[in-house]
């Protein structure tokens, strides 16, 4: 059945993207992510323009990261006061993102900007979490026990001024790093239509020694503020969110994550990462085909928008 | 598929046209004919067309009707008629991906002033059967005809131009914005013609702009033109609005939206 789409400007079948709302809700629902990262490039892929993409990408962003924090909120493991601080460093780098973003596009590299990102990040990250849980499950099977390394041990990071004590997360930190971490995942956020969650936990993890129990929830806490943010600026500077698209997205995704949840529970939490490590890779490695293989047609036409 | 049908502007006409003269170039309506030359009028029975949002393209049925038909002429079938539905116009960026570090990436662009978005062109035969090439460029009767005219000119020469101008013209060919239907005009009754084009998805927003032609023995004897605005109905046309024109009104709305349907969610499938 098709659908039209009022700021995309373009027919879709509504069930292609009910559908790969179902497969992202239920990818998210599993391994407990956003999916932001894997719905752009899927859209990207689906010939929506990447613009229109990354803009919608950020308002379904809001929908699952809501769902995710009520749970966290009920377990108590957000710690609203480094989430706030982090979304003080976030707003500031969504609005530089939104800027970069409008001037890549005028510049006709935004289609190429966004995917050397998502390759770059989804290359490393999914490279890092499926060494990571290859070393996990060769552990297990030796016996040993599993367990992240411990904060304690003192890092460059821990010797900045400005230091700020973070009671939920039994922390005590420079506020520099936490805020430049929010900015940069906002910068992050605005251009590839994601939330971050998926270079903000490891970020949190091993780089602040934020620990475990409250990364999800403060990650989950603070993006739901950036991606907001990010779709209020997209909207008014590029005009570029498209609500249709965005529930029919947030339907599917809604849907399909309670299935992924409980199909998450079934499987080992490292074979769960290595399973989501080559999830990412494949999407890496799918866009960066794009990028390397000669394209079927060189040239590519847009209205002007600086004459 | 539906077809829209833009109703008949009507005319009949039984008054014999001069006797074609005109084996030669100048062409234009005749001036101070003894008998009244032709004329061409085209109808549409609605100045807008909705898109829905089931668009997916649609056929366009345009009728009309020519005046002072000379019989003769039209027995010998040598009356042709071009109908031209030209969208709106506006400065296109043609970009060039060339290999960099590997990576294809956009290098070189030219751009384009005041190029038409949409150019769909019907015709009673073939466009070269009717008139010389050099009428149907003067007048932008066909595809390879529309005017592409390129702003600032790169230095790289006037070859490349043409290139960029090339990939302008077959790039807005496959997308279905460019297209000829070389057999969809045809006659109905002596005076009566009908021309189908085919709207595509991607049909352009605005003001298109319907032009018709009639040409007596390969001389262009009679014009017209009308308008037609194209835009978006019902709830998608209120949205494209209000995210063109309230937009920060729309981008909170739109994040309400995503708080409501995340939080439903969390209602409907407790996950905990």
């Amino acid at each position: 059945m098709a659908l039209y789409l009022p700021i995309a400007e373009m027919s879709v079948n509504i069930f292609v993207l009910l559908g790969m709302g179902a497969a992202v809700g239920f990818l998210s629902g599993m391994f407990g992510v956003g999916g932001g990262f894997l719905i752009t490039p899927l859209l990207i892929f689906y010939n929506i323009p990447p613009a229109v993409a990354v803009a919608t990408g950020a308002n379904q962003v809001v929908a699952s990261s809501v769902s995710g924090v009520l749970s966290h909120f009920k377990r108590g493991t957000v710690d609203v006061k480094l989430g706030s601080v982090l979304l003080v460093g976030g707003i500031a780098g969504s609005s530089v993102g939104v800027w970069i973003f409008a001037l890549l596009r005028d510049l006709g590299q935004l289609d190429l900007f966004v995917s050397i990102l998502y390759v770059v990040f989804l290359g490393t990250v999914g490279g890092l979490m499926m060494a990571e849980s290859i070393r996990a499950m060769a552990r297990a099977r030796a016996g040993a026990t599993i367990g992240l390394r411990r904060p304690g041990q003192h890092m460059w990071v821990h010797k900045l001024p400005f230091k700020m004590r973070f009671k939920a997360s039994k922390l005590y930190v420079s506020v520099i790093p936490v805020v430049l971490l929010g900015a940069m995942i906002g910068m992050l956020a605005s251009i590839m239509g994601v939330g971050g969650g998926f270079i903000m936990v490891p970020a949190m993890i091993y780089l602040l020694k934020v620990p475990t129990n409250v990364v999800i929830g403060t990650s989950l806490f603070q993006i739901i503020f950036v991606a907001a943010y990010t779709t209020i600026v997209h909207a008014t500077a590029n005009q570029t969110v498209d609500v249709v698209l965005a529930m029919l997205l947030m339907a599917g995704s809604v849907a399909g994550a309670q299935y992924g949840a409980k199909a998450g529970q079934k499987l080992r939490g490292e074979q769960l990462r290595a399973l989501l490590a080559a999830l990412v890779l494949l999407v890496a490695l799918r866009l960066a085909y794009t990028l390397f293989i000669t394209p079927d047609e060189l040239y590519t036409i847009s209205t002007d928008f600086l004459l | 598929m539906r077809a829209l049908v833009a109703a008949a502007a009507m005319g009949v006409a039984l008054v014999s046209a001069p006797p074609a003269d005109a084996q030669e170039e100048p062409e234009g309506p005749l001036l101070a004919a003894p008998i009244p030359p032709e004329r061409i009028e085209i109808g549409l029975s609605t100045e807008t067309i909705a898109i829905t949002s089931d668009f997916a393209g649609v056929g366009l049925t345009i009728f009309g009707a020519i005046d002072n038909v000379d019989p003769l002429i039209q027995r010998q079938g040598r009356y042709d008629v071009f109908v031209i539905l030209e969208g709106p116009s506006s400065n296109i960026v043609t970009r060039r991906k060339s290999r960099v570090l590997g990576i294809w990436m956009n290098v070189e662009s030219q751009s384009f002033l005041d190029v038409p978005q949409s150019f769909l062109v019907a015709s009673t035969r073939q466009a070269r059967d009717i008139t010389t090439s050099s009428t149907l460029d003067r007048l932008s009767l066909g595809v390879e005809e529309v005017r592409l005219r390129p702003g600032k000119v790169s230095p790289r020469g006037k070859d490349d131009v043409t290139e960029f101008t090339e990939a302008l013209r077959r790039l807005k060919e496959n997308s279905g914005l460019y297209q000829e239907f070389p057999s969809g005009v045809r006659f109905i009754s002596q005076s009566l013609f009908r021309a189908q084009l085919h709207l595509p998805a991607d049909v352009p927003l605005g003001r298109h702009t319907a032009r018709a032609y009639l040409f007596r023995a390969g001389t262009l004897s009679a014009q017209t033109t009308t308008t037609l605005d194209i835009r978006k109905a019902g709830l998608e046309y209120q949205l494209f609005q209000a995210a063109q024109n309230q937009s920060l009104l729309y981008g909170i709305a739109a994040v309400a939206f995503a708080l409501f349907i995340g939080w439903l969610g969390r209602v409907l499938f407790r996950r905990d």
